[in-house]
C-alpha cells in the first residue's frame, strides 16, 4: 500500500497538516525544547520512556527472581547461603516496589492519560502545564532514588516497608522511602491537573455524560490519586522520622504501634490498586465501543461504577490485617466493604459483554487485549471473593494465592489494558501503524505466558506455599518451575512489543487520522496532531456514535461526515 | 463549576487579549476559576496528609494518656497562644491584601502583603524561641530525647534529671521548689528558666488547683499543705494564691519573675481558663517505669507537627514574598489578581492547621 | 457433606484437612470456587460466542444494538450481590470459629524471633517445635521478640501475624496424628523462608510423656550433645556453622578461648561468661562485621542448655585445651524428680 500523502485523503478535519508540516513532534527542535516543553503530548512521551525504563527494570527483576526459584527447585541444590537469601529479598523488594510505584501507578493516567486526555476534550493542553513538566521532573527525581537504591544494591523490606522490620532493616530504606514521597508528588500534581482540567476545560456540548469514559475513568483515579497519596506521604515521612530520628511511633518496644503503620500504608495503597485498575477499566471501554463499533452499554453504569469503585476503595484498607489481631468487628465490616466493591466491578464486566451484543467485533490488536482483559479481570475479581471472605483469607493471607490475585488484577488486567491502550493510540501519537501479524503473536505469548505463570500460583498459595521465600520445601518445586516456564514466554512476547513499537517507528506505514473509526474527539484532529491539537475547533457530539466515520479503502481509515453527524447526533436527542 | 456557560460564551470576553490569559484557556474568567480549582484540590491532600499526622496523634493520646499529659509540661501555652493571635492576624492582613488586590489598591496590596509576611516572620520566630526552650532542656525529637531509653536504661542519664525537673516543676507550678521527692536530682531552679525572661505573665488561681488535686496522690501531698507553700517565697504565694484569671485578660507580671515561677503561672493560667482539667499535673513519679520509657514520643509527634506545620509557613511565606515582588512591579489589578487570592488560599489553610494544632497540643488535658 | 471433606486427602487445590476448623473453611472454598468456575465459563463462554457471532463482515458495518436498560442493569446486579452476601456471612461464621478458643483449651506459648520459633508449655517447659496431643483444643498465645511474622500450618487453615509488643491469640484441634509444616507467613527478613519448623500432633499419651522429657531432658544426654541438639532445635543453625563457613552470624568454630572484638572497639576473652551473656543478651556486645540481628534467648532458655552450648563449643575450639564436662552438673533450679531414667523416649 502506498503512503498517503494528499493531506485531504488522511480523513477528516481539525488537524489538517500541510504536506510537510510540523505536528506536535517535529514542531520545535534540540533537545531542551522537549526538557522545558508544557506540551501535555510532549510530557506524555517523555513519561513513556521513563516509565517504560522502569518497566524494563522492574520485568528484568521478575525474570531473574523466577530463575533463582527454578534454580531453587533444581535436585540436589546445595543450601540456600545467606547472601543468596539477601539477594533474592532484594530483588523481590525492587520488583515490587520499582513495578508499584514507577510503573502500574504513572503508567496509564501519566502516559495516555496525557497524550490523550486533554485531545479527548478538545481542548489545547491540561489546565496546568507548567505543574504538568513538575510532575515529570518529580517523577525522575523520585527514580533517581531507586536508582540510587538499585546501585547501592540493598532494599530488602518489601515494597510495603512494613514496620519494625523496615526500621531495623540495616539496608537503604530512607532513600527508598523518600523516592516513593516524591514519586508520591508527581501522582498528586498529575491527578490534580487532571480534575482542574475535567472540571474547567470541557469544550461547548460535552456535559459530564457525554464524555469518554476514558475521561470518567481518569477522573475516578485522579480522586484516589489526590486523596490517597497524601497519605501515603505522611507515613513515608513518619517512617523516615522514625529511621532517621528514632521517634518510636511504630517502634513497641517504645510504645508505638507497628500494626498503625500497616493502617497508615494500606489507607494509601488500597486505593492506589484503584489508580491502577480504574483506568485500564477505562481504556477497555473506549476499545469495547471502538471495536465492537457500536454504542456503548450501559454508559451511566459504566461511568458511575468508576466513581463507585473509587470511593469505596478509601474503607476497605483493613482487609489486608485480617490475620493481625485486629478485632473481630473490624474485620467483619471490612470484609463486607470489600464484597460491595465487587458489585460496580461486575457492572462494568457485564456492561462490556453487553456492548458485544450484536456489534461488529473486529478482531484487530487492542480488542485482542480487551478480550484478554476480561477473562484476566474476571480471574483476578473472583479470586478476589476468596480473598474477602474472612475466614478463607485466613489461609491465603501471605501465600502465593494473594500473589496471583493481585498479579492477575494488577499485571494482568492493567498490563493488557495498557498495551492495548499503547496499540490503540500508537497511530495518534506517532502517525505510524505497527505490524499487525507481530502485534498478534506477541499478544498470543503474553496471553498464554501470563496465565502459565500465574494460574499455577493460586494452587501453590492454596496448598500453603507462603509467599516473599527464597527458598521452599521440596513439594512446592514444581509449581516454581512451571510458573517460571511461564514467565519466559511473557518475557518473550513483551520484548516482540517492544520491538514492533520500535520497529513502527522507522518502518511502520503512516496511520491515517483515523484508523479504527472511533469518534472521540482524539480522533478529530491529525495524526499526530499538531502543537496546538486542533487547527479548528473538533464537532462535539456524543463519543460513541461512530457511524459518522465512514470507511475509506483507500487510506485504510475512516473519513468524517459532519452533515450525517449533525442528523445522527438530533436523532438520539429525539 | 460553570465551565459550560463559560465555554458556549462567545468570544466577547476574550477577544481583547488579555496579557496573563494562558494560550490553552479561553477567558480569564476561566483560567482564574481552573487556578482557584487547582488549588482547593491541592489543599485537601494537604488536609489529608495532616489528618494521617492527627490521625497518629489521636491513636498515641488515647494509648498513653498519663505520658501525654506529663510531656504537655513542656509545651507553654502563653506563646502558644501568642502564636494563634499572630497566624490569625497575619490570615487577616491576607483576606484584606486580597481584597486590596481586587480593588486595585496597589499601595493597600504591598502592605498587607508585607503585613501578612510579617506575621509569618514573628510566628517562625516564637516557634524558635519555643523549640530554643526544648533545645535547652534536651527535649529533642527521638533517640537525643532526653527521655530515650535504650534497652531499658536512660540513654542520655546526664540529661534526664534536668529534663524531669523542668516538666514536673512546670507541671507544679510554683511547687517546683517543694518537690525534693519528684526532683530525682539536686535542682538549681535558675538552670530551668531560660525563656523566662521573655514570658509575659499573669496572676493565677491555684487554690483551685490544689483543691482539686486528688487526694489520693499520697506522694504530693505534702507539697499541697497550704503551710508548705506558705513558707515559700512571696513570689510564688502570689502565684499560685492570687486572683483567678482568664487567658484573655492576660497582663504582664508586676515584679520580675525568678526562679522558673513565671513558667508555672502561665501554666496555670491556661488551666484555670479551663478548670474541669484542673486536676490532671501529672508528675515524674506518677508514671509508670512502663511510662516513663515512653515520654519521648510525646516529643516526636510534638516536633513532627509543628516542624510540618512550621515547614508550610515558611513555604507561605516564600509565597507571599513572590507575591510582594510581583505586586510591586505592579502586576495585579482588577483585571488580574489570581495568585494573590490563591496565595491567600494556602496562607488560610496554614493558619486553618494551626487552629487545630494549638489545642491538640498545647491546651487539651 | 462437611464432613466428608473435613477427612479428605489433599487435592488439586487444598493440603489435607487435619484440623476441626479445615471442614467450613473448605466447604466455603469449594463453593466459591465451583461458583467462580461458573462465572468466568458464563463471561468467557458469552465472550467467544460474540465474537465469533458478531465478528466484523465488513469495515462498513454501522451495527446498532441495544445501548440502555435499567431493569437489564438492575437484574444483573442482583445476583453477585446476593452471591457476596451468603459468602460474606459464611465467611463470617467461619472466622469468629477460629477466633475464639473454646473454654478449656490447652494453652502454648508462642515466642517468634528471627528466625526461629519457641514453644512454652504449661510446666514451663518449652522446645523449637510445637508437640500437641491429637483432638485437644490448643489455645495459643503469640508474641515477638523482634519483627513480625505469622504463625501459619496449611493443614490446619489457620494463621495469626506474630506481632512485637502485643499478645494475639489462635486457636486449633488438630484430628490427626502426624507431622505438619509450619511455616512464618510474614516477611521477616533474611532466613524468612528458613523459619519453617514442625507440628507433631500425637496421642495424649504421648504427648504426656514429650512433656516429661521434655521437662528434663538435658539429664539424659552428654552436656555437648544436649549443646547440639540447641544448636539443631533453637534455629542457631540458620546463622552460625560449627565447620567454619562463614553465615549472618560468626561460625562457632574455634570462638572459644579466642578474642573477640566488638564494633564498638573492645574486647572480650570468649569464655562461658561471654557465651552466656551473648545468648541472653546478644545486643549488647555486637561483633566487629556482625549486624546487632540475633534475638534474645533470655526467658526462652535453660540453663543446662546454655552449659551444653559451652561445651560443645569448646570441643570445636582449637584455642580449648581443657576438659570437656562429661555429665550436667547439679541444676539447682530443676525440682528432684523421682522417676527418671527413662531416657528411652528422647524425642528425636
Amino acid at each position: 500500500m502506498s503512503v498517503i500523502q494528499d493531506p485531504v485523503k488522511v480523513g477528516g478535519y481539525g488537524g489538517q497538516q500541510e504536506p510537510g508540516g510540523t505536528n506536535y513532534i517535529n514542531h520545535s527542535k534540540g533537545i531542551m525544547s522537549w526538557l522545558l516543553t508544557l506540551d501535555h503530548k510532549r510530557i506524555g512521551l517523555m513519561y513513556m520512556i521513563a516509565v517504560l525504563g522502569a518497566f524494563l527494570l522492574g520485568g528484568s527483576l521478575a525474570v531473574v527472581l523466577r530463575t533463582m526459584l527454578f534454580m531453587r527447585a533444581a535436585p540436589d541444590v546445595a543450601p540456600m547461603t545467606p547472601a543468596a537469601q539477601d539477594l533474592y529479598n532484594q530483588v523481590f523488594t525492587l520488583h515490587g516496589a520499582v513495578l508499584v510505584f514507577m510503573f502500574i501507578i504513572p503508567a496509564v493516567p501519566a502516559i495516555l492519560g496525557n497524550i490523550v486526555l486533554p485531545l479527548m476534550l478538545g481542548a489545547k493542553d491540561v489546565a496546568f502545564p507548567r505543574l504538568n513538566l513538575l510532575s515529570w521532573y518529580c517523577y525522575m527525581v523520585g527514580g533517581a532514588f531507586f536508582l540510587f537504591v538499585l546501585l547501592n544494591g540493598r532494599l530488602d523490606t518489601g515494597w510495603t516497608f512494613y514496620t519494625p522490620y523496615s526500621t531495623s532493616s540495616t539496608t537503604s530504606v530512607t532513600a527508598a522511602t523518600l523516592g516513593a514521597f516524591v514519586l508520591g508528588f508527581s501522582s498528586i500534581l498529575t491527578g490534580l491537573n487532571f480534575i482542574a482540567t475535567i472540571h474547567m476545560l470541557r469544550p461547548a456540548g460535552m456535559g459530564w455524560f457525554r464524555m469518554p469514559l476514558f475521561l470518567w475513568a481518569l477522573y475516578a483515579t485522579s480522586i484516589i490519586q489526590v486523596l490517597a497519596t497524601p497519605v501515603l506521604a505522611i507515613t513515608l515521612l513518619l517512617l523516615a522520622a522514625e529511621r532517621v530520628l528514632g521517634v518510636g511511633i511504630f517502634d513497641p518496644a517504645m510504645g508505638g504501634d507497628p500494626v498503625l503503620f500497616q493502617h497508615f500504608f494500606w489507607f494509601y495503597s488500597h486505593p492506589a490498586v484503584y489508580i491502577m485498575i480504574l483506568p485500564a477499566m477505562g481504556i477497555i471501554s473506549e476499545l469495547m465501543a471502538t471495536f465492537c463499533r457500536r454504542q456503548i452499554f450501559g454508559y451511566s453504569f459504566i461511568a458511575f461504577s468508576s466513581i463507585a469503585i473509587a470511593l469505596l476503595g478509601f474503607l476497605v484498607w483493613g482487609h489486608h490485617m485480617f490475620t493481625s489481631g485486629q478485632s473481630a468487628m473490624t474485620n467483619a465490616v471490612f470484609s463486607l466493604i470489600t464484597f460491595s466493591v465487587a458489585i460496580p466491578s461486575a457492572i462494568k464486566v457485564f456492561n462490556w459483554l453487553a456492548t458485544m451484543y450484536k456489534g461488529s467485533i473486529s478482531l484487530a490488536t487492542p480488542m485482542l487485549y480487551a478480550l484478554a482483559f476480561i477473562w484476566l479481570f474476571t480471574i483476578g475479581g473472583l479470586t478476589g471473593v476468596f480473598l474477602g471472605a474472612l475466614s478463607l483469607d485466613i489461609m491465603a493471607h501471605d501465600t502465593y494465592f494473594v500473589v496471583a490475585h493481585f498479579h492477575y488484577v494488577m499485571v494482568g488486567s492493567m498490563l493488557t489494558a495498557f498495551i492495548g491502550g499503547m496499540y490503540y493510540w500508537w497511530p495518534k501519537m506517532f502517525g505510524k501503524m505497527y505490524s499487525e501479524p507481530v502485534a498478534k503473536v506477541a499478544w498470543f505469548l503474553i496471553f498464554v505466558g501470563f496465565n502459565l505463570t500465574f494460574f499455577i500460583q493460586f494452587i501453590a498459595g492454596s496448598q500453603g506455599m507462603p509467599r516473599r521465600y527464597a527458598d521452599f520445601l521440596p513439594e512446592f518445586a514444581w509449581y516454581h518451575q512451571f510458573s517460571t516456564v511461564g514467565s519466559y514466554v511473557l518475557a518473550i512476547g513483551l520484548f516482540l512489543v517492544l520491538y514492533n513499537w520500535v520497529h513502527s517507528l522507522f518502518a511502520g506505514r503512516k496511520a491515517p487520522q483515523n484508523p479504527w473509526g472511533g469518534n472521540t474527539l482524539e480522533w478529530h484532529t491529525s495524526s499526530p496532531p499538531p502543537h496546538e491539537n486542533f487547527t479548528e475547533d473538533p464537532h462535539v457530539t456524543d463519543p460513541y456514535q461512530m457511524h459518522a466515520w465512514d470507511y475509506d479503502e483507500s487510506i485504510d481509515g475512516y473519513v468524517y461526515d459532519k452533515a450525517k453527524a449533525i442528523e445522527l447526533d438530533q436523532q438520539s436527542h429525539h | 463549576m460553570t465551565s459550560e456557560n463559560e465555554h458556549t460564551g462567545d468570544t466577547g470576553h476574550g477577544d481583547n487579549h488579555h496579557p496573563h490569559l494562558a494560550h490553552h484557556f479561553e477567558t480569564p474568567a476561566q483560567q482564574f476559576e481552573s487556578g482557584k480549582l487547582g488549588m482547593w484540590v491541592f489543599l485537601a491532600t494537604e488536609i489529608l496528609m495532616f489528618g494521617g499526622l492527627f490521625c497518629a496523634y489521636a491513636i498515641y493520646r488515647g494509648n498513653h494518656q498519663d505520658v501525654f499529659l506529663y510531656g504537655y509540661g513542656a509545651l507553654d501555652k502563653m506563646w502558644g497562644a501568642t502564636n494563634t493571635v499572630v497566624l490569625l492576624a497575619s490570615s487577616l492582613t491576607m483576606a484584606w491584601a486580597v481584597r486590596a488586590a481586587q480593588k486595585g489598591q496597589q499601595k493597600l496590596l504591598i502592605g498587607m502583603l508585607i503585613a501578612t509576611f510579617m506575621g509569618g516572620v514573628g510566628f517562625m520566630v516564637i516557634k524558635g524561641v519555643e523549640y530554643k526552650a526544648k533545645w535547652d532542656h534536651h527535649l529533642f525529637p527521638g533517640t537525643m530525647n532526653a527521655f530515650y531509653y535504650e534497652g531499658g536504661q536512660p540513654k542520655h542519664p546526664e540529661a534526664l534529671p534536668h529534663a524531669i525537673e523542668y516538666i514536673d516543676g512546670r507541671n507544679l507550678g510554683g511547687e517546683a521548689h517543694g518537690g525534693g521527692g519528684h526532683a530525682p536530682a539536686g535542682h538549681e531552679p535558675a538552670e530551668d528558666s531560660p525563656q523566662h525572661e521573655a514570658v509575659p505573665g499573669d496572676d493565677a488561681h491555684a487554690a483551685e488547683h490544689t483543691s482539686a488535686e486528688p487526694a489520693s496522690a499520697g506522694v504530693r501531698a505534702e507539697q499541697n499543705a497550704t503551710a508548705h507553700l506558705a513558707s515559700a517565697s512571696p513570689v510564688i504565694v502570689q502565684a499560685v494564691y492570687g486572683a483567678p484569671a482568664d487567658v484573655s485578660t492576660i497582663k504582664p507580671p508586676a515584679s520580675p519573675a525568678d526562679m522558673g515561677v513565671n513558667d508555672a503561672v502561665i501554666d496555670q493560667a491556661g488551666e484555670v481558663s479551663m478548670p474541669s482539667a484542673a486536676h490532671t499535673q501529672i508528675l515524674w513519679n506518677d508514671l509508670s517505669s512502663d511510662q516513663q520509657k515512653k515520654v519521648h514520643l510525646f516529643f516526636g509527634i510534638y516536633f513532627l507537627m509543628t516542624g510540618l506545620h512550621g515547614l508550610h509557613v515558611l513555604i507561605g511565606m516564600v509565597l507571599i514574598a513572590w507575591l510582594i515582588l510581583k505586586a510591586k512591579k505592579g502586576t495585579f489589578g482588577k483585571d488580574y489578581f489570581a495568585p494573590v487570592d490563591i496565595g491567600g488560599l494556602y496562607w488560610h489553610l496554614v493558619d486553618l492547621i494551626w487552629i487545630f494544632l494549638f489545642p491538640l497540643l498545647y491546651l487539651i488535658h | 457433606m462437611l464432613a466428608i471433606l473435613a477427612q479428605a486427602e489433599k487435592t488439586l487445590f487444598l493440603p489435607p484437612a487435619r484440623s476441626t476448623m479445615a471442614g467450613a473453611h473448605d466447604g466455603l472454598y469449594n463453593f466459591v470456587l465451583w461458583m467462580s468456575v461458573f462465572w468466568l465459563v458464563l463471561i468467557a463462554g458469552l465472550l467467544v460466542y460474540f465474537v465469533i457471532k458478531y465478528r466484523r463482515k465488513s469495515p462498513h458495518d454501522k451495527p446498532v444494538g441495544p445501548t440502555h436498560s435499567t431493569a437489564i442493569e438492575l437484574g444483573w446486579t442482583l445476583p453477585p450481590l446476593i452471591l457476596v452476601m451468603i459468602i460474606f456471612v459464611w465467611g463470617f461464621r467461619g472466622f469468629m470459629n477460629m477466633n475464639q478458643a473454646p473454654n478449656g483449651a490447652y494453652q502454648v506459648l508462642v515466642s517468634a524471633s528471627k528466625w526461629n520459633w519457641a514453644f512454652t508449655y504449661g510446666g514451663g517447659e518449652n522446645d523449637g517445635t510445637l508437640h500437641v496431643p491429637v483432638n485437644t483444643p490448643i489455645s495459643l498465645v503469640l508474641t515477638s521478640t523482634d519483627v513480625i511474622h505469622s504463625f501459619y500450618v496449611p493443614e490446619f487453615r489457620v494463621k495469626k501475624d506474630v506481632v512485637p509488643g502485643r499478645y494475639n491469640k489462635t486457636w486449633f484441634q488438630a484430628t490427626e496424628v502426624g507431622e505438619y509444616n509450619l511455616f512464618c507467613a510474614e516477611y521477616c527478613g533474611q532466613q524468612h523462608s528458613q523459619m519453617i519448623t514442625k507440628v507433631v500432633v500425637e496421642s495424649q499419651e504421648d504427648f504426656d510423656a514429650y512433656l516429661e522429657v521434655r521437662g528434663r531432658w538435658w539429664k539424659t544426654e552428654k552436656p555437648v550433645d544436649v549443646g547440639k541438639t540447641v544448636y539443631k532445635d533453637r534455629g542457631c543453625a540458620q546463622c552460625h556453622s560449627l565447620d567454619g563457613t562463614a553465615g549472618t552470624g560468626p561460625t562457632w568454630k574455634n570462638i572459644f578461648g579466642d578474642e573477640r572484638k566488638f564494633v564498638d572497639g573492645s574486647t572480650r576473652i570468649a569464655d562461658e561468661n561471654y557465651i552466656r551473656d551473648s545468648i541472653l543478651n546478644p545486643g549488647n556486645e555486637v561483633l566487629e562485621g556482625y549486624d546487632n540481628v540475633m534475638p534474645t534467648f533470655q526467658g526462652q532458655i535453660k540453663d543446662p542448655e546454655i552449659t551444653g552450648v559451652i561445651e560443645l563449643l569448646k570441643s570445636i575450639s582449637t584455642k580449648y585445651d581443657g576438659k570437656i564436662l562429661g555429665e550436667m552438673p547439679a541444676d539447682p533450679g530443676d525440682e528432684a524428680d523421682g522417676g527418671s531414667g527413662d531416657g528411652t523416649q528422647a524425642q528425636e
